[in-house]
């Protein structure tokens, strides 16, 4: 088994004087996706957050065996870690094809990142039709579209997406699920996806993580978590 | 949330009693001139005072100062000059006329937040001379010559002359407006002043009439400086348009900063500095004393937000932890603790 | 009538000025939400500079596009080293870094220049091309650099990825970070923009009102004036402003005598400020509670 795309090892987080995280331990397999669950408040999203450099942390995490803690965020997404934030983080102003654009902003190779347009276009056709419009004018679950989009336009190793889910129709969600799966076959791009909609998430992980107040509960394969009725109920509340 | 000092302990009250005690044997030692510069720094207390209840407790910027620190000199002097009116009298009526000047400003002003409070008053400050020199209002003004005053006689049978009189007459004013401004900002008045600077909403949830107090505040502040502004036309003995350019408005401000913001001590802190450092630095090079204030106001920011006033406070912390084995708490705070650093950005 | 179409082309000359240093302020104000109060003195040392490099012999074109490359390094230098340190300070610490900024150079400028005033010479040929009675070679060379200078910028801003990262960087620094953008960078970048930009403006207006220290103060104020009528946030809106308030001064002086216009300016300012501080074109603002 080649070594995992990401490790984090005893990290801590803390907000002030708030202690968020207390020593955490995961991986995410190279091509594979991890999800971590939990409520909210259990640090899920911290820890998204720790891993690209927002925060100061103490403890270990390492991209591909490489230390990537303490570094800035501009330096950590030059390695290849694309983050689509909470809320999607989606550059309103700007038009569709602009927010496109800044996600290549590091790439050099220019004649590529026009067929990776093509490529978002195909995998999200309602971009393309929207291309030229300003990005605030989307609806909730197109600009769920454009911030994946955005963030796999760096062609990144690991791609990390906070509650993706979030305020979006059931139907579309499912539509969204769907398009990550494929990505994820396709190009074999590592996720680290942290949801509060479990059972979404479970079907299209292989790992699982439950985060409760800022540590580890359960950890083990999705399929394994999803099949515990015992877990589901107590902890997913399904 | 920290607040003025409610009352003083008694060495304080013993130290302030030999500073002023000092300050009346000054005139007798000191010659003329150098009294007429203490009369000035006086008068600049004054109206650093008046910036400071603006700027420094309730948080509302002014770069544009020096517009009532003229309109109160030229309210004396045209009061002096055309309608033959007693130096003493024009001083309440100068103070009356920036207050409502200060409350006029003030009105639009509420609808403006740090920085575009700060671009409009800045705009007043560099547009003022111009204003004054207005052919429209020549006839009492003076266009750009301005108003020449005749300098006041001491009251007959005291042994003083005419500058000696003036710094206690002025000295006079400073422990009027001092007493009745610390009395201000210790009370409920100066807590609404900085929580509106602090909390702006919370405020006014919490029932403080915003609206009003800033106006007020804003027509305070401006009497203040109308005064000091009066003085100083007394004590120059003319008012024309070009000593009242943007400079004497950020001149002011770096008294405030220097000085301390929120810090009533500071006023006269401030004060010493504007009146003198141009002094020294004038020896070294005509251009030197603004890049000389320049430096200062950057280098405070960095390094002494709460200025000299905050230096001699945390100073004065230490020495009394030091002494005391236990750490005894003083008796109430000094003045208001400006959290300039720390704040949440804007 | 022909006064009037002469002072309405000589506004749009001034204005251009104003639209170039209100430009420069919105940069800086789209990316740190901040006036820089010092615009105006930096722009005038940078004239002085190149007044020196023209002393020093060099040709006209030479030295301008020397001024203009210091200017740049010169606004990144400020950006990194002085203005860093209070980036996150509140308000009122930020404006007196400005402030002393202001008089720094200023005072700089009168100590080393002292305060005589110089003629600061036109590129631009005495003979007019067309020959006309209602605006002057240098004049209307003001305003072709003017706007030449505006379109290079526009076209730097929607066409090329630094452009695009500036302007996003300014919008959304954390999204921009989570793409790669390095925000600090952008800010100097910025200000090294607004800085060049400010020192051509000061170029091309020395030689109508003569060089001096204190030659760009009336001018900031104009330059505020039209930022704020057309937008604080807003490029184009800044632009159009300060050709507005060019006319509008230029037309007003007409009529209440040269004397007042700074109060024009400051009439415009509160005015615009207290009825609709968004201006004509930007956008508005809601406080966070």
């Amino acid at each position: 088994m080649s070594a995992p795309i990401l490790q984090v090892r005893q990290l801590h987080a803390q907000y002030g004087a708030t202690q968020v995280l207390h020593g955490i331990d995961f991986d995410v397999k190279p091509g594979g996706i991890t999800t971590i669950l939990g409520a909210n408040g259990a640090g899920k999203t911290t820890t998204l957050r720790a891993v690209c450099g927002m925060l100061r942390v103490q403890g270990e995490v390492l991209l591909a065996g490489e230390r990537i803690d303490g570094k800035p965020t501009e330096t950590i997404v030059r390695r290849g870690v694309a983050h689509v934030p909470d809320g999607r983080g989606t550059f309103v102003h700007l038009s569709v094809e602009e927010n496109l654009r800044l996600g290549a902003y590091t790439r050099r190779d220019k004649d590529q990142v026009a067929a990776d347009f093509e490529r978002m276009y195909s995998y999200f056709p309602r971009l393309r039709e929207r291309r030229k419009q300003q990005a605030g004018t989307l609806s909730g679950g197109e600009q769920q579209m454009l911030a994946i989009s955005r963030a796999l336009m760096l062609r990144p190793r690991l791609l990390l997406l906070d509650e993706p889910s979030f305020g979006l129709a059931p139907k579309i969600v499912r539509e969204l699920f769907d398009i990550l799966g494929e990505i994820n076959r396709a190009e074999g791009t590592s996720m680290l996806l942290v949801e509060q909609n479990a059972s979404i998430a479970l079907r299209v992980a292989d790992q699982a993580y439950l985060l409760e107040t800022g540590r580890v509960v359960i950890s083990g394969s999705a399929e394994a978590i999803r099949n515990d009725e015992g877990v589901r109920r107590s902890y997913l509340g399904y | 949330m920290p607040t003025v000092k409610t009352s003083l302990t008694p060495t304080q009250i013993g130290g302030m009693l030999v500073l002023l005690a000092i300050a009346c044997l000054l005139p007798f030692v000191l010659s003329n001139y150098q009294v007429f510069q203490l009369t000035m720094a006086l008068t600049y207390a004054i109206a650093l005072l008046g910036l400071n209840m603006l700027t420094g407790y309730n948080g509302q910027i002014s770069l544009g100062h020096g517009a009532f620190f003229a309109i109160g000199a030229y309210t004396a002097a045209i009061l002096m000059d055309k309608a033959n009116w007693p130096y003493w009298a024009t001083i309440p009526v100068a103070g009356l006329v920036c207050l409502l000047a200060g409350f006029l400003f003030g009105l639009p002003a509420l609808r403006l937040e740090g920085l575009y409070l700060a671009l409009a008053t800045f705009a007043l400050g560099v547009a003022m001379p111009q204003i004054l020199k207005y052919k429209g209002i020549e006839h009492w003004t003076g266009g750009s010559m301005g108003v020449v005053i005749v300098k006041p006689d001491p009251p007959n049978g005291l042994p003083l002359n005419q500058d000696q009189w003036l710094y206690f007459f002025t000295l006079a004013w400073v422990l009027i407006l001092f007493v009745a401004g610390w009395n201000m900002l210790r009370g409920r008045v100066g807590r609404a002043l900085v929580a509106i600077r602090d909390h702006p909403i919370a405020a006014e949830t919490m029932g403080i009439h915003t609206a009003l107090y800033k106006s007020l505040t804003f027509g305070v502040s401006a009497l203040y400086t109308g005064i000091a502004g009066a003085l100083a036309a007394i004590a120059v003995q003319f008012a024309s348009p070009d000593s009242f350019g943007i400079f004497l408005s950020l001149s002011l401000l770096v008294g405030v900063v220097v000085g301390g913001l929120a810090s009533i001590s500071g006023a006269f802190y401030g004060a010493l500095f504007i009146q003198f450092v141009p002094n020294v630095a004038d020896n070294i090079s005509k251009a030197a004393p603004w890049a000389i204030y320049g430096v200062f106001l950057i280098a405070f920011m960095y390094l002494m937000p709460s200025g000299v006033a905050g230096l001699v406070r945390q100073t004065r912390q230490r020495l009394a932890r030091k002494r005391v084995a236990a750490p005894a708490a003083p008796a109430g705070r000094d003045d208001v603790q400006l959290p300039i650093t720390g704040k949440e950005a804007r | 009538m022909d006064l009037l179409f002469h002072q309405i082309l000589s506004g749009l000359a001034t204005g251009g000025i104003y639209a170039s240093v209100a430009l420069a302020l919105v940069m800086i104000y789209q990316a740190t939400h901040l006036v820089n109060f010092a615009q105006g003195e930096i722009a005038m040392f940078a004239t002085y500079l190149c007044w020196t490099l023209l002393q020093a012999g060099l040709p006209y074109w030479v030295a301008f596009f020397l001024t203009v490359i210091i200017a740049f390094i010169g606004g990144v230098l400020i950006e990194r080293v002085i203005i860093r340190p209070v980036e996150n300070a509140p308000v009122l610490s930020v404006v007196i870094v400005f402030i002393g900024l202001l008089v720094i150079f200023n005072s700089i400028a009168g100590w080393i220049y002292t305060y005589t005033i110089k003629p600061f010479p036109s590129p631009f040929p005495e003979k007019a091309l067309f020959d006309n009675s209602f605006i002057g070679p240098h004049e209307l060379g003001a305003i072709c650099v003017t706007l030449i200078v505006l379109a290079l910028v526009f076209a730097f801003f929607r066409l090329t990825p630094l452009g695009l990262a500036m302007r996003a960087a300014a919008q959304n620094p954390e999204s921009s970070r989570l793409v790669g953008v390095r925000v600090g960078w952008m800010l100097a970048l910025g200000w090294g923009l607004a800085s060049a930009i400010g020192a051509i403006a000061g170029m091309m207006v020395a030689p109508i009102v003569y060089l001096e220290p204190n030659m760009m103060g009336g001018i900031l104020l104009y330059a505020f004036a039209g930022a704020l009528l057309g937008g604080i946030d807003n490029p184009w809106g800044a632009v159009v402003g300060g050709f507005l308030v060019g006319m509008i001064e230029n037309v007003v002086g007409m009529y209440l005598g040269t004397e007042l216009k700074l109060s024009v300016a400051l009439v415009i300012i509160v005015t615009v400020l207290v009825l609709s501080p968004s201006g004509l074109f930007g956008r508005t603002h809601v406080a966070r509670v």
